[in-house]
């Protein structure tokens, strides 16, 4: 920060005493504990205690095939999603980089128009375009691919939850790729380097921070996502999140229930743990450049 | 960059696909919108106004977007100034506390929709807060707070300090130092945080679909139960109102801030 110092005469009053920016953070820091820690330990208590205590619901969720076969699926769409993201933002992306201020404008408006309309009309959206006589499928057959399966299967999980996700993946490589200094990629064609080369060499290694950011975002949100495979899904594509609330809300199993949304949660946390060291230390290599 | 022109035609090629994949979902219920029979389908057969005329007056659509409206309204104004007080007093904290508290502040973005709304289900039950408005601007205020944080960050991170030191120096008093200096050069960031916490409320469907019931439900409720029970083409006419009424706030708001940046040089 290149702020004074607070201890400097100058500075006003108030900035010297401890205690008052802690007091501003104090309104935000109780609702927060009052509406996710409180409940959030309400879930884990629970997940300990129903119906006895002890760890009987984590012993059934790994004991249980179906549970966890359906806890490696979360992680395999959501990982497909990711990869889809990161081929289609990377050249978008780029593009955003390269072209006029106009055409920017436009691009940038294609990122932010899906945020317009509300996340449940877009997949309702995706039901009908998606759905066995819809123009997709319809395109599809008078291309010659007949009896393609789109909804309630996988693949059309995977593509209405990459297109909620892809403005995650847009932006933060957009940010990261408006900084990458362009000279660097002449100077390496002026001493003889083919453009792929160019690429692969400088380009590719410097926006990684971008792509690094990007599939960290959306993997975790692809891991906890709801309404999208429930929507677009059928038995074969279940996530975590469906039988996190088919426990709870129709088989009144807040135990069993509570167990799977601890492993989600912890899932989630390892992520980001495991992610932040590595973004923080990348992010830091693109700064020093 | 030097590219061969194959390698442009495919890169443009590919933007455009990426372009009308992200655009298409958006744009398709407004066709849907005027379908003729009570189906939702594309490409749509017939037109008719009807789907908007039972929005305004079948009272369980209309009920829906009053509470959506109402909800949202609360919470932008609840988590802006939370929001902003809490950015403030970030950004005056040694940088330990603060990172920490930070996190902390962010954690209602990454927590999966899910868990939180199970555990806020849970504790709801206990307090007769399921169904409520107080539930529901609870809720959506935590959901909200983040964005709001960190717009008001963001400004807060270029604002210059000594303007503060400047005013007080001059004589000014705390109060007065925050209304004239302070304030209006963070108005820009609160206002956005308003906006996406607006937003955030108005959309948000996964806590709110476990603490609603029939007495009170938000507009992102009332859609979802319509998807999964018929096929309703009413949606398509509430998107088509939704899309239409962002699109003239933001076109407006772009208008206005272009005028007084024109206005001021």
């Amino acid at each position: 920060m290149s702020a004074l110092d607070p201890t400097t005469p100058s500075a006003p009053k108030w900035a010297g005493r401890a205690w008052r920016p802690f007091a501003l953070t104090l309104p935000a820091l109780l609702l927060l504990a009052a509406v996710i820690g409180y409940p959030l330990l309400t879930i884990v208590l629970r997940s300990l205690s129903e119906p006895q205590w002890g760890a009987q619901n984590y012993v059934w969720f790994f004991g249980t095939p179906v549970n966890l076969t359906v806890l490696q699926r979360t992680f395999v769409i959501s990982a497909w999603v990711t990869l889809v993201c990161i081929i289609c933002a990377y050249p978008y992306a780029y593009l955003m980089t390269a072209v006029g201020p106009r055409v920017r404008l436009a691009l940038v408006l294609c990122v932010l128009i899906p945020f317009w309309v509300s996340g449940v009309v877009r997949t309702l959206s995706w039901v009908i375009l998606l759905q066995d006589s819809g123009v997709i499928n319809s395109l599809l057959r008078s291309a010659g691919f007949d009896g393609v399966r789109l909804i309630r299967t996988q693949t059309g999980v995977v593509i209405g939850m990459a297109q909620v996700l892809l403005p995650f993946m847009i932006l933060p490589l957009y940010s990261v790729m408006k900084g990458i200094d362009l000279r660097l990629m002449r100077a390496a064609q002026s001493l003889g380097a083919r453009p792929s080369r160019a690429f692969f060499t400088i380009y590719l290694p410097l926006s990684l921070p971008g792509v690094y950011a990007g599939a960290i975002i959306v993997f975790i949100l692809a891991l906890g996502f709801y309404i999208t495979p429930a929507l677009l899904g059928g038995p074969r594509s279940t996530m975590l999140s469906t039988l996190v609330q088919t426990q709870v809300l129709s088989l009144l199993q807040w135990g069993r229930g509570g167990a799977m949304g601890v492993v989600l949660l912890v899932a989630t946390f390892v992520l980001l743990a495991l992610a932040a060291p590595v973004m923080r230390s990348r992010y830091r290599e693109a700064g020093r450049r | 960059m030097e590219m061969k022109p194959l390698t442009r035609v495919i890169l443009g090629l590919v933007c455009v696909l990426v372009a009308v994949w992200l655009v298409a979902p958006t744009l398709v219920v407004i066709p849907m919108s005027f379908n003729e029979n009570k189906s939702l389908a594309f490409p749509p057969q017939g037109f008719s106004w009807q789907w908007y005329q039972n929005f305004f007056t079948n009272p369980d659509w209309s009920s829906s977007f009053l509470n959506s409206l109402k909800v949202a309204s609360i919470v932008a104004v609840l988590a802006t100034v939370l929001g902003t007080l809490a950015a403030f007093g970030l950004d005056r904290m040694r940088a330990r506390p603060a990172t920490v508290l930070r996190m902390l502040m962010l954690t209602p973005m990454v927590v999966p929709g899910v868990v939180l709304a199970i555990g806020i289900y849970a504790v709801y039950l206990d307090a007769h807060l399921v169904g409520t408005l107080t539930g529901f601007v609870l809720a959506h205020t935590i959901l909200a707070l983040p964005f709001v944080l960190i717009a008001v960050s963001a400004n807060l991170e270029v604002f210059d300090r000594r303007l503060e030191t400047a005013a007080a120096s001059l004589g000014a008093g705390a109060v007065t130092t925050f209304r004239t200096v302070t304030l209006p050069l963070i108005l820009p960031g609160m206002l956005s945080g308003l906006l996406f916490a607006f937003a955030t409320s108005f959309d948000e469907i996964v806590v709110s679909l476990f603490i609603t019931n029939p007495y009170l439900k938000t507009l992102p409720v009332q859609i979802f139960a319509s998807i999964t029970r018929d096929a309703d083409p009413t949606v398509a006419a509430v998107g088509t109102i939704l899309f239409c009424a962002t699109t003239l706030l933001i076109g407006g708001g772009m208008l206005l801030l272009g005028r007084e940046r024109k206005g001021r040089l």
